[in-house]
């Protein structure tokens, strides 16, 4: 099971070799996420309409090991972007990944940039 | 480990265990109880509410599985006949011994029988257990098939009354026959009596005073009592409720020292001659008195637990034997010295109101300054405030008559003026024994932070549930006294809660998310609370199916089926009342082979598919909207099913029909988002084969229309609904019904069911009578109208996304790919498949 979670990786801007074409703005929800498949990875990303930001991380929720992250509600906790597994309700930074209601492992999350209408995707392979 | 063995599972007896299981040593210890009945303890207070309805289970003091879960080794029908005090052993009826190092005798008390000629006749019961209520309905049944509807009971105490109302809960014409000049002859002087049996006469009992009985008439079964002056009362059933006897059989066979009247003879330590074996409850003579009422026998309960654990603890000197109570619905409460038994120079202040039926007394030291007793008939509701001035010894008004008159001129206020001017030991909760200083500890050590975790800790308010109001007041005085608000906001983004919401979302006619959180949140972006509760509101107010915003919707709601275990998810179609045709359930065979899916029958009659992928969803249903099915919103806080049984259409003993009316109930509020899921059933006769008294909604047909009960639930707390109103007609169901759901949305705090929120709705099932039925807040109309436009605008959510593309983005697994889920296992399961366990 640990060998679905090595291939997620936390990437910075500083380290994005890749930025990976996602998909158009509008095929994601506003204030919501959808899935993104890069190679043999599912990355969920979320449109924060409401602040014009966006945030990738693994699809994959280290709780059941389940790809459903991207269904999950988000929203903020004391200004933090969070997202909530749809299966147990853990939830995770967007930031940095920590879980915040609990001690399950950090979620793996990459950059994203908008260009024009497409959504972008940094990955460091 | 030492070993206590508790004779008797009665109320004080569970009471020990209960508060022996809190204490903090319980763990050295290895806990055994013995009890003759064939139940756990039950609430044998409320005993003639069996004929209300209530079952033994709901009567229980306890879930079933509580001993076992607190590791207490319970023993019911098992009767300890023998005390081995040399070796510490206890025997049963069948010889088995079991050892201890300290035996609780808790054995109560059975009902004294006085010895007149004729008590062993057919038709003479006592009122005592449970068994006794069956046989005495079984009894009633019989005669009134006969045509017979006599029934007497002999005593007109407290319990005798309580028999009383029993039997004329059963059909019955009541007659209370009493020896003495007056009802409760021990709490009421003749004034309070008299107005007691007004009362009660009112309501069609007949009240017998002064009567002694000589012997029993009849042959086999009687037929009559016949008293000592020659009168003579014919009936055709008595229950004896003159008084109890101590059980004390076994404790006076092993030599423990026993009252001459009676009574396992027990010292301030509830210990009795034997330093290791205690005696608790009605068995045991305390001060040469046996206390025949609950809060002494859980104060001697905790005495007896103290003592074993190596604390110090004793019973009071004086006993308090206050009592409060609703008898035959008139409010009886008696308090310290009401008779003045202590022949004291006192003054008696007595205020009498025949056209209301209220009857109050205080008795007063003759200088004016303290309070003895009183009594009050009618209306007890100024009880506690004078049980505490009483128990405190308070300071009285100038005017010791204002107690009980009010101050007639002048500022009103309360008797008390403040709760928070009792002193901090002065006891609230008798029941409990929880005092001012426990109530308000809680909440200033931050252990509670509201009324509901004041009762769960601190146990007030939890027995005889009197003196509840005050404990709310000493709730809310100390909130307020540490600067704190009592608030029940959604979430860190909103300083609202969800009836606010709903207020301000319905006033000011906002559509979406965005504009309720710009205008009234707190600067944040919205959470998984504030969301759902958002977006069942809009719902609510504005008849929106979870397709409008679906962002803001949970998960299920957002896809439109249920989340499993393994990300994939379950689908469930519509069928009303659980009636289907033969070519509907070909047709859902069929598609579940289609696309493999798991299939099983779920609990609210209906059928379950399994497995479906998000990709799936909408080809799966499109084949299920072609063959005539709509969405089952098993995904939604929202009206799942209506369970019905077959009722009159095809059962030999329906009343009427439950299906017709089940699938009628179920089409009506289809769709309608809740704070919460609701349930309904409908059962065509009493034999309750819908389980209808466990949903959120129930009906039962009977002779003259449905009783409609409200407020059951399942799950994890199971309770049963209560009867909102009797033998009503469809239309006046659908009426009631309508008013009772749209009131519960408006509101409800968010995620509680109907059974949680009725509970602690203030003023209880009365008040909900009055709202419902009464429409003592004139909003029914509001109500009706509410209901009956979110009626006329249910579509299918389903058909509404399968018909419009843009919808339908949203269920796929990949933003930038057809493909589905790879990392999916599943294993097969007797001939189907299931997901592959976590690991």
């Amino acid at each position: 099971m640990e060998k679905i979670l090595d291939i997620y990786k936390s990437t910075s801007v500083e380290d994005v070799t890749v930025w990976y074409e996602a998909a158009k703005v509008s095929d994601f929800p506003k204030d919501g996420g959808a899935c993104v498949k890069y190679k043999e990875k599912q990355i969920a990303v979320f449109n924060f309409e409401r602040k014009n930001e966006w945030y990738a991380c693994q699809n994959v929720c280290p709780h059941k090991m389940e790809m459903v992250l991207s269904r999950g509600m988000i929203g903020d906790q004391n200004g933090i972007p969070k997202v909530a597994c749809p299966l147990h309700k853990k939830t995770f930074s967007l930031e940095n990944g920590e879980n915040l209601n609990g001690d399950i492992a950090p979620i793996a999350t990459y950059p994203v940039k908008i260009e024009g209408d497409i959504v972008y995707i940094g990955f460091s392979e | 480990m030492k070993k206590v063995i508790v004779i008797g599972n009665g109320m004080v007896g569970y009471k020990f265990c209960e508060k022996f299981v809190a204490s903090e040593k319980f763990n050295d210890f290895e806990l055994t109880v013995f009890g003759e009945e064939p139940r756990r303890a039950y609430d044998r207070v409320h005993l003639s509410e069996f004929y209300d309805g209530k079952t033994a289970e709901d009567l229980s003091m306890s879930s079933a599985t509580w001993y076992t879960e607190n590791n207490i080794d319970l023993h019911i029908s098992e009767m300890i006949t023998e005390i081995d005090r040399e070796n510490k052993t206890v025997a049963n009826h069948r010889g088995v011994k079991y050892s201890y190092d300290y035996l609780i005798l808790a054995t109560g008390s059975s009902a004294f029988v006085p010895p007149i000629p004729g008590v062993e006749k057919e038709g003479v019961f006592v009122y005592r257990t449970i068994e006794d209520l069956e046989a005495t309905e079984a009894y009633a049944k019989k005669l009134k098939a006969a045509g017979k509807t006599e029934a007497a009971v002999l005593g007109g105490g407290l319990l005798g009354l309580e028999a009383a109302n029993a039997v004329k809960n059963l059909g019955l014409n009541a007659h209370v026959v009493e020896f003495a000049p007056r009802l409760m002859p021990r709490q009421l002087d003749k004034g309070a009596s008299d107005m007691l049996q007004a009362k009660i006469e009112d309501l069609g009992l007949k009240v017998h005073l002064s009567k002694q009985t000589q012997h029993i008439q009849g042959d086999k079964a009687i037929e009559g009592l016949q008293y000592v002056d020659n009168t003579e009362l014919k009936v055709d059933m008595l229950v004896v409720s003159a008084g109890i006897r101590p059980r004390d059989e076994v404790a006076r066979e092993c030599g423990l020292e026993v009252g001459t009247r009676g009574g396992i003879v027990v010292n301030q330590q509830m210990q009795t001659s034997d330093s290791s074996i205690y005696a608790i409850g009605e068995c045991a003579l305390l001060n040469q008195m046996i206390y025949g009422l609950v809060a002494p026998g859980y104060d001697m309960a905790e005495v007896a637990v103290q003592q074993i654990i190596g604390e110090e603890a004793a019973m009071a000197e004086s006993i308090d034997m206050s009592t409060q109570l609703k008898l035959i619905g008139t409010e009886v409460a008696s308090f310290g010295d009401a008779l003045n038994e202590a022949k004291e120079e006192i003054d008696e202040i007595t205020y009498v109101n025949k056209r209301s039926g209220i009857y109050k007394k205080i008795n007063v030291t003759k200088d004016g300054k303290k309070l003895l007793g009183g009594i009050l008939i009618g209306d007890s509701s100024d009880y506690n405030s004078l049980f505490q001035i009483y128990i405190n010894g308070m300071k009285l008004p100038e005017d010791p008559e204002d107690l009980i008159l009010g101050s007639r001129g002048g500022e009103g206020g309360g008797l008390l003026g403040d709760v928070m001017d009792l002193p901090d030991d002065a006891q609230i909760c008798s029941c409990e024994s929880v005092t001012k200083g426990q109530i308000c500890g809680a909440i200033e050590s931050g252990e509670a932070n509201d009324l509901g975790d004041v009762v769960s800790c601190t146990k007030a308010g939890t027995g005889c549930g009197g003196c509840k109001p005050m404990v709310k007041d000493l709730v809310d005085a100390t909130l307020k006294s540490l600067g704190r608000e009592v608030k029940d906001s959604v979430c860190e983004h909103f300083d609202l809660n969800r009836q606010e919401l709903y207020d301000l979302i319905q006033v000011k006619g906002y559509k979406t998310f965005n504009e309720v959180l710009d205008n009234h949140g707190n600067g944040g972006h919205g959470c998984e609370l504030c969301k759902p509760v958002v977006a069942s509101l809009m719902a609510t107010i504005h008849a929106d199916t979870a397709n409008v915003e679906y962002a803001i919707q949970d998960s299920n709601d957002r896809f439109l089926a249920n989340i499993q275990r393994n990300g994939t998810y379950s689908v469930v179609p519509r069928i009303p009342g659980g009636e289907i045709t033969p070519q509907k359930l070909i047709a859902l065979g069929e598609i579940a082979k289609k696309y493999d899916l798991y299939t099983k029958v779920t609990g609210g009659v209906r059928i379950d598919l399994f497995g479906a992928t998000l990709n799936q969803l909408p080809l799966i249903w499109k084949d299920l909207i072609e063959e005539g099915f709509e969405s089952g919103h098993a995904y939604g806080k929202s009206l799942r099913t209506v369970k019905t049984c077959v009722g009159s259409t095809w059962c030999r003993y329906g009343m009427d029909e439950s299906v017709s009316f089940g699938i009628e109930l179920e089409n009506r509020y289809r769709g309608m988002r809740s704070p919460h899921k609701i349930k309904g059933g409908v059962s065509g006769c009493i034999r309750e084969c819908a389980e209808a008294r466990g949903k959120d909604f129930g009906l039962i047909a009977v002779d003259g229309g449905w009783n409609l009960y409200v407020g059951g639930n399942g799950g994890a707390t199971p309770r049963h609904a209560e009867l909102l109103a009797e033998q009503i007609d469809n239309e006046t169901v659908i009426k009631y019904l309508d008013r009772y759901l749209m009131f519960y949305m408006r509101t409800a705090k968010p995620l509680q069911r109907t059974a949680a929120w009725q509970e602690r709705l203030e003023g209880g099932m009365e008040y909900l009578k009055q709202v419902i039925i009464e429409d003592s807040l004139g909003i029914c109309e509001d109500l009706e109208r509410e209901m009956s436009t979110l009626v006329n605008k249910f579509e299918c959510e389903w058909t509404q996304a399968i018909n419009d593309p843009e919808m339908m983005k949203r269920f796929s697994h990949f933003v930038n790919s057809d493909d589905d889920d790879d990392n999916l296992v599943f294993v097969p399961l007797r001939e189907q498949k299931m997901p592959k366990h976590w690991k």
